[in-house]
């Protein structure tokens, strides 16, 4: 799982770009705690920004700092205070639900982690890094489940668990959130059809208390909008197994069928993703605007940015994903890159 | 992608098999038993509701805790939004032994579920229950179910179901340890409370009277087949896992209990029950009464050797063969100038085996010149080359 370790989402990034401007010192004390964080001086770290929020006690992006540095410590129940005064604050960011979620399933509570998740992509329904963690909460959900079916004993089971901080502003990818006029009204029904159908289905009891948003999902479930998702989801799951590096994942989103770009044999597209996909230190792969159009029951096309960031190259390319449905599961069967 | 996949094993786990004969159930019944709750996820699977089916089977855990297949399925919906899933049961790194108990018990609660006989169907075995016989309880242990029938003035009518498990090694007990089920006609012969049992066996316990007079005439041994509830760590257990015993839910035991007459109520155990439509149950009624009224008859007639026509060659009493027992009724008959034979509380049950056996229990009131008794009977008849005969007969 990823800690989010900046505030990502562009309008949330914009307010701070005006309040920097306003500020500028402030705006280089944020970045020198940043840069002690990531140097590992955390109580320094601490220190600076305690005397940044005492000037500025509700500035999120501070806060926000000072619950990571605090998870950073193994302060958990500290952090966790840091985080959810903070989504009561500013209930429309992601991050925060997600860090929670991180520190709630380090703690076990894997119940409560789910439930943060889910706000976190009912904030921002095209969010990678929630989606992925949101995975392993399950994954782990499950296996809670599995060990009281097969009467195991689960205690050393919950000692590990693999979430990670989202850390980095750049290493989170959200799409870009309304308002973007740019955006094409389809590519919103996309995304807004993924966040129904997750948080509608994922947190009955929550979108119980929230009709409005959950009913329609719940009720009326078109075959389409359940598709339109289960594609969107396949591709951000894609996107995942990509950043994660994890190429055999990457390789299986592919049909068995599949067109490779330039013809050449499958063998040796594979063998030459394999070492793309290895080589680099760190992969970054975000979708942004996504836009889904189904053409029949099993065939989809999806359209969106993919910014692709490694530690020596940054790509921001359009591309089209032409998927089947095969055995029930979505897979690529040709993948354009280009309007 | 992982709701389509769930759905297809669920859906390929109900419907693998042979087809069934029987239809779903038609008409209402309410209950709110394990298996109507898990019938409910298992529809809301199949319409793609994860989400509710999630909600429910989490119901259904708080009502049963200990019901380890629901937690089970739980996993699956769970481990369903993380990643794709091809089986019943898919926690990874899990021995397959492990679970196949519990993949056997999914696909023997839904197949029942699905199967479930039409109520006007009546087994073939109920083809005359007795006046004092309230209920009749008919295990099929390939199904791994326990169907109960109330006595409708000598007709059965379907009352309930409920998921039993049986013997390790199957059905058709012959032996002291083989760990196998007995397949008979049989009837209920003490009640245990919990308070004289070991946790081991739940809420109480119900023997058989296995094994039976035919049993011991076909050499098989052993004994302590009951019906008994689950210990308290699990709600139920895996469909062949017993030791030849028939087991069930406590509260499911708890609530058969009440309809259990000791001493009285038939458990009739079959491999695969048969069904007859009301028609070819009468039929078969009829057919036999007509045999077993003929004996009576003949006896009456005081005509001895037609009437030992009606006992088989391999006929048996006890302490007693076919030659002892006609030489013995010859001198009797001998004596009378007049027999009457009246039979009632008539009970008839076709055993399930292979036998082609029939189990007649009744009142027997004896009227002659110079004797009269009233016995309750039990002969079973085997069916010789085209003609039902005696082949045992003896005091209840």
């Amino acid at each position: 799982m990823k800690y989010v370790a900046w505030p990502a989402a562009r309008r949330v990034l914009l307010i701070f770009v005006l309040a920097f401007a306003a500020l500028p010192l402030r705006a280089d004390e944020l970045q020198d705690i940043d840069a002690l964080v990531k140097k590992g001086q955390h109580a320094k770290a601490l220190e600076r920004v305690n005397q940044y929020l005492a000037q500025k006690p509700r500035d999120p992006k501070g806060r926000f700092i000072k619950g990571l540095i605090l998870a950073e410590q193994n302060k958990g129940a500290e952090a966790i205070e840091v985080f959810a005064a903070l989504s009561r604050d500013y209930p429309e960011l992601p991050e925060p639900y997600n860090n929670l979620a991180v520190l709630y399933a380090a703690q076990g509570q894997y119940e409560k982690a789910r439930q943060q998740l889910e706000m976190s992509i009912r904030t921002h329904p095209s969010y990678a890094t929630a989606y992925e963690n949101l995975g392993d909460v399950y994954t782990k959900l499950a296996s809670q489940a599995y060990d009281k079916a097969l009467q195991f004993d689960s205690s050393n089971a919950a000692a590990k668990n693999k979430l990670s901080l989202i850390r980095d502003l750049m290493s989170s990818n959200p799409a870009p959130r309304a308002p973007e006029p740019a955006r094409p009204p389809a590519a919103k029904a996309a995304t807004a059809k993924v966040a129904t159908a997750q948080s509608a289905e994922a947190k009955p009891a929550a979108a119980a208390a929230k009709p409005a948003a959950a009913k329609p999902a719940e009720k009326a479930p078109r075959p389409e909008e359940g598709d339109g998702a289960a594609v969107l989801q396949t591709v951000l799951a894609w996107a995942s197994a990509w950043s994660n590096q994890k190429v055999e994942s990457y390789l299986a989103f592919y049909a068995q069928d599949f067109k490779t770009p330039k013809g050449e044999a499958r063998e040796q597209w594979e063998a030459a993703r394999r070492q793309r996909i290895s080589a680099p230190k760190k992969i970054d792969v975000a979708i942004e605007s996504p836009k889904v159009v189904l053409k029949g029951a099993n065939d989809a096309v999806i359209n969106f940015r993919q910014v692709y960031r490694s530690d020596s190259l940054k790509v921001n390319s359009s591309k089209t994903l032409i998927m089947v449905r095969r055995d029930g599961r979505w897979v690529i069967q040709q993948e354009r890159t280009g309007a | 992608m992982s709701r389509q996949t769930l759905t297809c094993v669920l859906v390929a786990a109900i419907t693998f098999g042979a087809p069934s004969t029987l239809s779903p159930a038609k008409g209402a019944r309410i209950d709110v038993t394990a298996d109507a709750l898990l019938a409910a996820v298992y529809e809301e699977i199949v319409g793609g509701h994860l989400d509710a089916a999630l909600q429910n089977i989490e119901g259904l855990i708080r009502v049963r805790p200990n019901f380890r297949l629901a937690h089970l399925i739980k996993g699956d919906l769970l481990l369903a939004r993380a990643r794709p899933i091809n089986t019943i049961g898919a926690a990874p790194n899990v021995p397959e032994a492990h679970m196949d108990g519990l993949r056997a018990e999914a696909f023997a609660r839904l197949r029942a579920y699905r199967e479930r006989p039409p109520e006007d169907r009546v087994p073939r075995y109920l083809l005359q229950l007795r006046e004092d016989q309230e209920y009749a309880v008919v295990v099929d242990t390939r199904r791994s179910r326990l169907y109960l029938y109330r006595n409708d003035g000598g007709m059965p009518r379907f009352v309930t179901d409920y998921y039993v498990s049986s013997g390790k090694n199957g059905p058709l007990k012959v032996r002291e340890g083989d760990e196998r089920t007995p397949i008979g006609v049989y009837h209920v012969t003490e009640s245990l409370p919990p308070q004289k049992l070991s946790d081991f066996y739940g809420s109480g316990a119900f023997p058989i009277n296995y094994p039976n007079e035919w049993d011991r005439i076909q050499g098989r041994n052993g004994h302590g087949i009951w019906l008994h509830g689950t210990p308290s760590n699990t709600y139920s257990r895996p469909p062949r896992s017993s030791n030849g015993c028939v087991v069930l839910a406590n509260s499911d035991l708890d609530a058969l209990a009440r309809n259990l007459q000791v001493g009285v109520t038939p458990v009739i155990i079959s491999e695969d029950i048969e069904w007859l439509s009301p028609e070819d149950w009468a039929i078969e009624r009829t057919s036999f009464g007509k045999q077993l009224e003929q004996w009576r008859a003949d006896w009456e007639s005081l005509d001895t050797e037609r009437y030992l026509a009606h006992y088989s060659k391999s006929f048996s009493a006890p302490k007693q063969d076919l030659d002892s027992w006609s030489r013995h009724k010859r001198l009797v008959n001998g004596g009378k100038s007049w027999i009457k034979v009246k039979l009632s509380n008539l009970g008839m049950f076709r055993d399930p085996g292979k036998d082609g056996l029939v189990l007649v229990t009744f009142d027997q009131e004896y009227r002659s010149n110079n004797l009269s008794n009233t016995v309750k009977k039990r002969q079973y008849w085997l069916q010789e080359g085209g003609r039902w005969r005696i082949v045992y007969e003896g005091a209840a």
